[in-house]
């Protein structure tokens, strides 16, 4: 990302000269990597038990003194201008408190776009009800406070509002026909060329060419996006149900043009974020609104008003051109395409990032588009672009192991890379094709038949598929922990970062306790609230070796306070950080560990109620040294009628290399709600957008389809568990990488079954008839 | 939402009366899709008048009949001992239908009377003929894929959703109603009417009459029954397509025969034109084939939803075939 990138840069000149981070080469290497103790362990959710008893309080539940309820009023119109408003039957109704429009808003900063500064958390950088203009179909022209959510959901009806229309572009088929390229895609350069894809295509002895599309997809976690906030003088106070609280206060700073530390952003518990809960419309007009009507406001938007006023998945079409000479090695490797995206946001959906890094092709040429729609800004979704990226890359490579008639895995391991096949650097930890065999294995690929259509349980045509699951290694900059020991030998560390439901909290609690020589009940990790010191975004799978390495900074600054402490009588006298490792409740010599002193001695000893440490994460510089990706096998068997063409996935198996797992049982979730969301995805998830008006047509969860547990079968998940020596703790990301081949995994069965290759997502029926 | 009042009406003949008085009035079943409705400002009664608990019964009659009161919720009926061993098609259909939780609150009457899924019908930012008659039909030209093949007028092509329905329509269910002016009887297949020019009135009852039960007359033994849905997931989604079949074969004979089709029309579709092609014919996969085509002879895709046309056909094959075997 820009932003990381070049905080990372930035950085850089600053770690020069310094001793490298544990995980680089050069650095000492960190006990923990290795050792098997509390990390990796099936620590169930520590969370678990408050949430099934309601008692984990998220932010639409906060309670406030005289507290006012926000309803918004959506825009019916794609693009043009408010030319009349009508608020005075809203106004006279009964409990309303306030009701603003661009009329009466406070005068606004513009949110500043996501990584276009390092702590900015805008979705979009359109002014937020400044004026008339409208520019999607859905955007808030209103918002309203009364004394209770049933009386703001009715006087937001009475709101009259007329618009003079302005010609929209609302259909993305037209859309297509006038493209740009986008300045960056997230950092990267939108095109790469390396030697000549398109001649060595058509002189390859084996060439497939396809395109492929994928449709919008809207976000829809179960809590539903909502803030509770007050202003208390000149400072917001914030409870937000967001995956980054530190960008979220500093931009609304902006926004409301105060500083940064007049915010106060907390958000302990979020339910589900997927990328989606950022900063958008809501947050904003609630503080504005309560600003003016000087009352405390909670808004929490009903499923439709998350569907008109948060973006989601953006639709792309692609082309995916592979050549192969007769021994299977990849010639040619070509990946483009558009993305619909809006003038006002930065979200080219990154399908092409699989392609960078996947095949050893000789000539590769990615190329990426936008094509510019009035629709609400799209945005970050579960692995967005490798999702919908891997669904277009796979099904060609299977494509192409067709044409080639051999075995979809043979030919992906004929074309596994010794390095990075666009950046040329190393790979830290790469063990793929582990992960196509062990999967193969236990899936029981071997009974896959090359041919398609020949299985058969009566009506049910049966097929195996499968695909590569890629996502990168992100770990964001700008991270810090604070250890907190009390004399009774507990400790508290705590940083602003995000519970989402994903096990954060119980991680970094295993990962911690393991670190300090403790039980994981004599530690107690805080998060969630920009009055910890500042977390990194819960975003690109990036938090736990984030946070990890922040503690890991902390930890090292809690030894060396710790070893001032101890003085000339203790065991540890005279030794040096780098020499003492935590066990039992304090530290030990690392060579001899009989030299012992408990934490709750050393602090008696020197008189101290308690000791602080607090630390900075070294910048990520590993990954720009390496190449660094989670990597996975997708197997799927699927029945597909012949006589509907519905498609029933009948069995699934995820084989995952992601480093070091450190909780096998939130990991293995993880693993499984990002296969269930790509089932999803390959199966019915689609937005329908009305291509007149771009008017979302089905913003319900009735109609807009996601797999209830029928649609889901018994999933397997396995890994490989190799530590990557150059990520803090040997860890990569998993919350993501769990979606990305599925699309293509089912795809590629569906093919095996019935031999008819669907290109365009979903795969619904109709499409198989 | 709009502000209403609630009441509880304590007889059939009361709860008429408050309709009576109150033009802005309803009757409330179980309101799973009434209080959507109302909460999408597409229906605004001043007065909903809860008639769940004025018939629940399920009464099993010695003729063979069955008389299920309005107010039985889906899954009393769909778990209904006598329902099941006599009319297993009902189970199946309802069972079909909705989820778990909302088939608790559904009710009979509600779920005959509950209103299409139209998604611009929902939307009150769209023209709908059904919700302001004359304003015209953005569904005709747009999102589509859930709409009507047969029986659509340029004015209205949405569907009924239910399931349900469905199978009633092929039990040949006959709906008992009380009205200002008396009880009267409206066979089901009677009660719904197809959009034509006034899609807004969507069946022959007024807003006064009460549903008070459903008559499943006896059948006789030799009927072999089923239901088939198609739809977008596995569960919890409308019918693209349902058929529901029963049929009385001797001999490798088809001497009777019912047919409905679900999620294709602005009515539970009774296939007659099937039916008739298919009665006294020979049970072979040909004559399933021309039965089919002759039913959808007139149907008309859209935009998004031609595949139902095929789709009908192969599922009416398909589930004659299923309920009689390959006997050809
Ligand atoms: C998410 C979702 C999914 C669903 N999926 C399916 C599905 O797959 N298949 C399916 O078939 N259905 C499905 N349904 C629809 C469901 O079956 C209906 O909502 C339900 O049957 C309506 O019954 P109710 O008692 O709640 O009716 P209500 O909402 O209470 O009323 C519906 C209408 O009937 C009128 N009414 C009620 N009782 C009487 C009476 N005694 N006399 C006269 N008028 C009366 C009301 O005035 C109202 O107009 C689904 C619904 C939802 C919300
Ligand atoms: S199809 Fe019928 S219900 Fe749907 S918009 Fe048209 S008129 Fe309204």
């Amino acid at each position: 990302m820009t932003s990381i990138q070049d905080a990372a840069q930035s950085l850089l000149k600053t770690a020069i000269g310094l001793v490298p981070a544990r995980w680089l080469p050069g650095g000492s290497p960190d006990p923990l990597m290795q050792k098997h103790g509390l990390i990796g362990a099936p620590v169930s959710r520590l969370d678990g038990a408050l949430k099934v008893r309601g008692k984990a309080r998220f932010a639409a539940e906060v309670p406030m003194q005289g507290l006012t309820y926000a309803a918004l009023l959506h825009s019916t119109v794609a693009r043009g201008r408010i030319v009349a408003l009508d608020i005075s039957a809203a106004e006279a109704a009964p409990g309303v408190v306030f009701v603003m429009t661009y009329r009466n808003a406070p005068r606004m900063a513009s949110p500043a776009l996501m990584n276009t500064k390092p702590k900015a958390a805008g979705t979009s950088n359109l002014p937020v009800m400044q004026d008339a203009e409208i520019h999607w179909n859905g955007e808030p022209v209103a918002v309203l406070l009364a004394d209770t959510q049933e009386q703001a959901d009715h006087a937001v009806t009475l709101i009259r509002v007329t618009y003079e229309t302005a010609p929209a572009i609302t259909d993305f088929d037209a859309a297509k026909g006038s493209t740009r390229v986008p300045a960056n895609i997230l950092g990267e350069p939108p095109s790469i060329e390396r030697g000549n894809a398109e001649a060595t295509l058509v002189q390859a002895a084996f060439q497939v060419d396809c395109t492929y599309a994928t449709p919008a997809h809207n976000h829809n976690a179960i809590e539903l996006h909502a803030a509770t906030l007050a202003w208390e003088g000149d400072k917001l106070i914030l409870h937000d149900a967001t995956q980054m609280v530190n960008n979220v206060a500093w931009t609304l700073s902006q926004i409301f043009g105060i500083k940064e530390e007049q915010v106060h952003v907390r958000s302990p518990y979020v339910g589900g974020g997927f990328g989606g809960k950022s900063l958008w419309n809501h947050q904003i007009l609630a503080a504005a609104a309560s600003r003016v009507s000087g009352r405390p406001v909670r808004i929490m938007l009903p499923r439709e008003g998350v569907f008109r006023s948060v973006g989601g998945r953006t639709m792309t079409e692609q082309r995916v051109a592979l050549g192969a000479r007769s021994d299977g090695k990849l010639t040619a490797l070509i990946h483009t395409g558009t993305a619909a995206m809006t003038p006002h946001n930065e979200c080219p959906e990154q399908f092409s990032f699989p392609a960078r890094h996947l095949y050893a092709a000789e000539n590769i040429m990615i190329a990426q588009r936008v094509a510019d729609m009035n629709i609400v800004a799209n945005t970050f979704m579960r692995a967005p672009g490798e999702s919908i990226g891997t669904f277009a890359l796979e099904c060609a490579m299977d494509e192409l192991a067709e044409a080639m008639q051999i075995d979809p895995i043979e030919l992906r391991r004929r074309n596994e890379p010794a390095k990075d096949p666009t950046s040329g650097n190393e790979f830290s930890s790469r063990h793929l094709t582990e992960a196509y065999g062990r999967g193969a294995e236990q899936f029981g690929w071997e009974k896959r038949s090359a041919t398609p259509g020949a299985r058969r349980d009566g009506e049910w045509l049966i097929g195996m598929g499968m695909a590569t699951a890629t996502y990168p290694y992100y770990r964001m900059p700008g991270g810090a922990a604070r250890i907190r020991l009390t004399a009774d030998g507990r400790a508290t560390v705590s940083t602003a970062a995000h519970e989402m439901g994903m096990g954060t909290a119980t991680v970094q609690t295993q990962h911690i306790a393991e670190r300090l020589g403790l039980a994981m009940d004599q530690v107690v990790f805080e998060h969630g609230d920009t009055a910890l010191p500042p977390g990194s975004m819960a975003g690109g799978s990036s938090q736990t070796a984030s946070i990890a390495a922040a503690i890991i900074a902390a930890h090292d600054a809690f030894k060396a306070a710790l070893l001032k402490l101890v003085g000339n009588d203790s065991p540890l006298a005279g030794l040096k950080p780098d020499a003492v490792e935590a066990r039992d409740g304090g530290l030990c010599s690392s060579e001899e560990p009989d030299k012992h002193e408990t934490y709750v001695s050393i602090l008696r000893r020197a008189g101290r109620e308690e000791l602080v440490a607090e630390a900075s994460a070294p910048p990520p510089l590993e990954a720009q040294e390496f190449s660094m990706h989670s990597y996975g096998a997708q197997f799927c068997e699927v029945r597909v009628s012949e006589i509907t063409g519905e498609v029933r996935v009948s069995r699934f198996l995820g084989s995952f290399d992601c480093g070091r797992i450190l909780n096998a049982k939130t990991a293995a979730s993880q693993f499984r709600g990002g296969i269930i969301m790509g089932l999803g995805l390959a199966l019915m998830e689609e937005t329908h957008r009305d291509p007149r008006t771009g008017r979302i047509m089905n913003p319900s969860l009735a109609e807009y389809h996601v797999p209830v547990h029928m649609d889901v079968p018994k999933i397997d998940v396995i890994w490989t568990d190799i530590p990557d020596p150059h990520s803090p703790l040997g860890a990569h990301g998993i919350g993501e990488i769990g979606i990305t081949g599925v699309g293509a995994a089912v795809a590629n069965a569906v093919y095996n079954a019935t031999g008819k290759r669907i290109r365009k997502l979903p795969i619904s029926l109709d499409k198989l008839l | 939402m709009n502000p209403f009042t609630y009441e509880r009406a304590a007889d059939g003949a009361a709860a008429i009366r408050l309709v009576s008085d109150n033009r802005q009035a309803k009757y409330l079943g179980g309101g799973t899709n009434l209080v959507d409705l109302m909460r999408e400002q597409v229906e605004r009664p001043k007065l909903l008048v809860d008639v769940t608990a004025l018939s629940r019964e399920i009464e099993a009659r010695e003729d063979g009949s069955v008389l299920i009161g309005a107010g039985a919720t889906n899954t009393a009926v769909a778990a209904d001992r006598t329902v099941r061993e006599r009319f297993p098609l009902l189970s199946r259909a309802i069972l079909a239908g909705a989820s778990g939780q909302i088939r608790n609150m559904a009710t009979v009457a509600g779920n005959i009377l509950q209103r299409t899924r139209c998604t611009y019908f929902y939307d009150e930012a769209a023209r709908c003929n059904k919700r302001e008659p004359g304003a015209g039909c953005d569904a005709i030209d747009g999102v589509n894929r859930i709409h009507a093949i047969l029986g659509a007028s340029p004015s209205c092509v949405a569907t009924h959703p239910s399931d349900m329905c469905v199978a009633l329509a092929a039990l040949d269910a006959v709906v008992h109603v009380q009205g200002p002016g008396g009880d009267r009887t409206v066979k089901l297949v009677d009660l719904h009417r197809l959009p034509g020019g006034r899609p807004d009135i969507e069946t022959v009852l007024d807003a006064q009459d009460l549903i008070t039960g459903v008559e499943l007359p006896a059948l006789g033994f030799a009927w072999r029954a089923t239901y088939r849905k198609v739809r977008d997931r596995a569960s919890y989604a409308f019918a693209l397509v349902s058929v529901a079949a029963m049929v009385d074969v001797q001999g490798g004979t088809i001497r009777d025969v019912r047919l409905a089709l679900g999620g294709v029309a602005h009515k539970p579709w009774r296939a007659w034109k099937a039916e008739e092609a298919l009665r006294g014919r020979l049970a072979t996969r040909e004559s399933f084939a021309q039965a089919a085509e002759a039913e959808l002879a007139d149907a008309a895709g859209l935009r998004d939803n031609a595949f139902k046309i095929e789709l009908a056909k192969r599922c009416i094959v398909a589930t004659l075939g299923d309920l009689i075997g390959e006997t050809a």
